[in-house]
């Protein structure tokens, strides 16, 4: 096991760790409103293909592309298009008040079956070998400091990487200030925890959970984005990763306790576990799938663990997964 | 006292659907006052007080808050206009602290300022006699903490006219008095109080004027010095009615349950019951006192093959004999009597022991909230039929004959219980278990939230079975109930029994000075 292996495995770590931060991210600040989403996987479906469509559409139709606008279009298109299937899923949920399981699942498929349709059409029009490639905006997606200057090996450890790195864990704690320290966030709390005491207490209930979950799913969608422009540089995969992704970062909104800065180590962790397997020789394909399989193993051990201690402050909100009516009794 | 008016409601029509729940009512809130608004369940008072809270709309009349014609079409316009409501169920979060629960939905700076908030809810405290720990989580508080905390939310919003939804209902005596003490040091500093409630010793002792409602209607007002319980009730209910629980002592008394020695833990190590043991007789009510959670729900909860109870301890059955009118409905017992412990919750029940607990949430035990009154009832009875399916009819009967018996108000038996009210629940859960012809009839709380009549119906129920010979523990809150309705009282304190005395001779004072016994000699010693 040399050096190079172990900053290898750490850099995949935290790229790894990157989509399901976002991923995770997004579905706490949902959850925390009272809407279980389980359709994360499918809403960073929706924003890696949409900021894909967007940018390929800028590049095929300019000859030579400005890396601000690529990264301008691709983010505000991953963002709007998740939004929307955050909007979605709480028109159904909040306004119809549908089941919300069943209303995330659907959420799934539906976004893995738009996001594959439209990436298929995509690589039929990239033409060629088939393959759609958006070289100039994973361009800027994957400037790192360290291809400028080189810091050696903590360079390559902290500064090699995309800007989404770090945005996802100034993010992380801007949401934990948001959530615990200003009045929005203690309100949002309230309305995830005891609705009837939210509105009770004045607090607008419906406007909470919709813009909770619009803002959260296209948190989730950047994943997908992270995921299509840097980790697989800008093309696309029709191999269902995107999915697999998604229910890692449900199971690290468990592992992280709904509190964001725990998911930045719980995601590195989980990408680590996900990877640990580079530097075990000897290993087989299939044993492989072995190692993937350790992170939803933690996350279980992590929910037994929790649910044993019963704190009260490690629990799901109260009213996770409830439709809330005025006036049922 | 200068008694300026607060609130005035002009002919005030509130409906839901068909059903009207306020009918032209006009009413005056005062300054300086604390006015009891009285009437049985389903009078309407909740309903019309609910409307000064912004949470329901009236379709007819008008509300004036000092003077002014005002619109409250939201509890934010209803904060605005002074008014703060303390509900019955508590509006709380549990995760959070009580700073953080009395400062929600307010506006103000972005950041949260917790700190000058706790400031401001212990100089409230200060003023108004509360003692509280805005830090404490809700989740660590009593229930009486719960309702300070509420309190305490409203004054934080600047509120000057109060309105308390029975806040009394899940207090102890002590604590009762304690928020009456506060309410009049508010009273002293010319806030108006509105005290919703339907027991009439607190209506004479806090209140200065009463408001009855009756079916909905307005009935009247009177200053509470100018009247009497006796008054009252009979405006309250219509027509006259006898105060007193009629007690017929039953000659032929037989040992029925014998408990020695019973200690349960709690999940924490920590003794729940210790030691306790007494005798329950058939023909005989026996009744549980004691301040909330000192062992009442675990005692039940042990003798009904709910709780693993500790070595040592027992519970001996003796069956009725032969020629009583209800023996022989049960599995037969061994005459010298049969220890109950050890069996499962099926088997004590099918000997002939029912336990009717009506929790705090009311449905929470023994009935399903989303099913009718007939699949609850099959709840007792599924497995004697025979076959695979069920058969519905005798469920149906059973169902139908409680409905008419006791007078359940349901549009049909098929209707989800947890859509009645409060009352009609009771009804249902506590009919069902006299239907079993117990021999052994358990209930606690059988009252908690009841109005007057409604409370009579049950304790005629128990008079009766007591009369047939069924053996009755009763689990009650309020002292005067137990003093007349029981024949022996049974003094819980700190899971230990304090005292067992006659309930024809024991007095008020006696009972209270057992129910605090231990606490007292623990903090002597």
């Amino acid at each position: 096991m040399s050096v190079d292996q172990i900053v290898q495995l750490i850099q995949s770590a935290i790229q790894f760790g990157t989509v399901i931060l976002f991923g995770a991210m997004g579905e706490i600040l949902t959850e925390k409103s009272g809407n279980l989403n389980l359709g994360v996987p499918g809403i960073m479906y929706l924003g890696g293909i949409a900021g894909l469509a967007a940018s390929f559409f800028y590049e095929f139709n300019n000859p030579d592309p400005s890396g601000f606008v690529c990264l301008v279009v691709s983010l505000l298109a991953a963002f709007a298009a998740s939004a929307l299937g955050g909007l979605l899923y709480s028109f159904l949920t909040i306004t119809l008040r549908a089941n919300q399981n069943v209303t995330g699942l659907t959420l799934t498929i539906f976004g893995g079956g738009v996001a594959n349709f439209f990436g298929g059409t995509l690589n039929s029009m990239a033409g060629g070998v088939g393959q759609i490639s958006v070289a100039a905006t994973s361009a800027v997606y994957r400037a790192s400091i360290h291809s400028v200057t080189d810091f050696g090996v903590v360079g390559r450890l902290l500064l090699n990487y995309g800007f989404m790195v770090y945005l996802a864990i100034v993010l992380a704690v801007v949401l934990q200030l948001f959530l615990n320290r200003t009045r929005m966030g203690l309100n949002l709390r309230s309305v995830g925890e005891n609705p009837a005491t939210a509105d009770a207490a004045g607090i607008n209930v419906s406007r909470n959970k919709y813009l909770a979950t619009c803002v959260g799913a296209g948190i989730s969608g950047l994943g997908g984005l992270y995921y299509t422009m840097d980790y697989i540089k800008g093309t696309w995969a029709n191999d269902g990763t995107i999915e697999s992704l998604g229910w890692l970062a449900v199971a690290l909104v468990i592992f992280a306790t709904w509190r964001t800065v725990n998911a930045i180590w719980g995601s590195y962790l989980f990408g680590l576990l996900f990877w640990v397997y580079l530097i075990i020789p000897g290993l087989g394909r299939r044993d492989t799938y072995l190692f993937n399989m350790l992170p939803y193993l933690v996350t279980i051990a992590v929910l037994i663990f929790v649910s044993l201690r019963n704190k009260k402050e490690n629990q799901p909100p109260a009213s996770l997964g409830l439709a809330y009516f005025r006036e049922e009794r | 006292m200068e008694h300026t008016t607060a609130i005035e409601l002009r002919h005030i029509t509130k409906r839901f659907g068909k059903v009207v729940a306020n009918d032209d009512i006009s009413l005056e809130i005062r300054r300086g006052e604390i006015l009891s608004l009285l009437g049985e369940n389903g009078s309407g008072k909740t309903t019309l007080m609910n409307m000064l809270a912004g949470i329901y709309f009236p379709d007819e009349g008008k509300i004036l808050v000092n003077g002014e014609p005002t619109t409250i079409a939201s509890p934010k316009d209803a904060f605005a206009c002074g008014i703060g409501m303390i509900h019955q169920h508590f509006k709380l979060v549990d995760v959070f602290t009580a700073a953080e629960n009395i400062v929600l939905g307010l506006d103000g700076e972005r950041r949260l300022d917790l700190k000058a908030a706790s400031a401001k809810i212990l100089e409230i405290s200060e003023k108004y006699g509360f003692s509280i720990d805005p830090n404490k989580k809700i989740y660590d508080m009593s229930v009486s903490e719960k309702q300070t905390v509420e309190i305490i939310k409203v004054l934080y919003r600047g509120a000057d006219i109060l309105i308390l939804d029975e806040p009394t209902a899940v207090l102890t005596p002590q604590e009762t008095d304690r928020l009456f003490d506060v309410m009049r040091n508010m009273k002293a500093d010319g806030k108006a109080l509105v005290i919703i409630t339907h027991k009439l010793h607190e209506v004479m002792d806090v209140s200065d004027r009463v408001a009855v409602l009756r079916k909905g209607r307005y009935i009247g007002d009177v200053a509470t010095c100018d009247t009497s319980p006796q008054k009252l009730t009979d405006m309250m209910v219509g027509h006259a009615v006898t105060l007193n629980i009629d007690r017929p002592l039953v000659e032929d008394r037989n040992l029925r349950l014998e408990v020695k020695d019973l200690t349960v833990l709690t999940p924490d190590g920590i003794k729940a019951l210790d030691h306790v043991s007494f005798d329950a007789y058939g023909g005989e009510i026996l009744g549980i006192a004691g301040i909330s959670g000192s062992g009442q729900k675990e005692l039940l909860e042990a003798i009904a093959g709910l709780r693993v109870t500790q070595p040592g301890s027992h519970v001996i059955y003796h069956p009725p004999a032969p020629d009583e009118p209800i023996a022989g409905q049960h599995v037969p017992v061994d005459k010298g009597g049969e220890e109950l412990l050890g069996k499962n919750p099926r088997q004590i029940h099918d000997i002939g022991v029912s336990m009717a607990f009506v929790p705090e949430d009311r449905l929470g035990m023994g009935l399903v909230g989303s099913m009718g009154m007939a699949d609850n009832m099959m709840l007792k009875t599924y497995r004697s039929g025979r076959g695979p399916l069920l058969d519905r009819k005798p469920p149906r009967q059973l169902a139908e004959r409680v409905k008419e018996e006791l007078d359940v108000l349901t549009p049909s038996i098929n209707t989800p219980v947890r859509r009645l009210s409060g009352g009609n629940v009771q009804k249902v859960l506590v009919g069902r278990e006299i239907a079993q012809n117990p021999s052994v009839l358990m209930t606690a709380y059988a009252v908690r939230g009841l109005d007057i009549n409604t409370s009579y119906t049950i304790y005629n129920l128990l008079t009766a079975q007591k009369l047939k010979g069924v053996a009755v523990i009763y689990v009650g809150e309020d002292l005067d109930v137990l003093l007349e309705l029981c024949d022996r009282i049974l003094v819980l304190c700190g899971g230990q029994v304090s005292g067992i005395v006659d309930g024809r001779s024991t007095t008020k004072e006696e009972v209270g000075l057992l129910m605090t016994r231990f606490v007292k000699e623990a903090k002597e010693a």
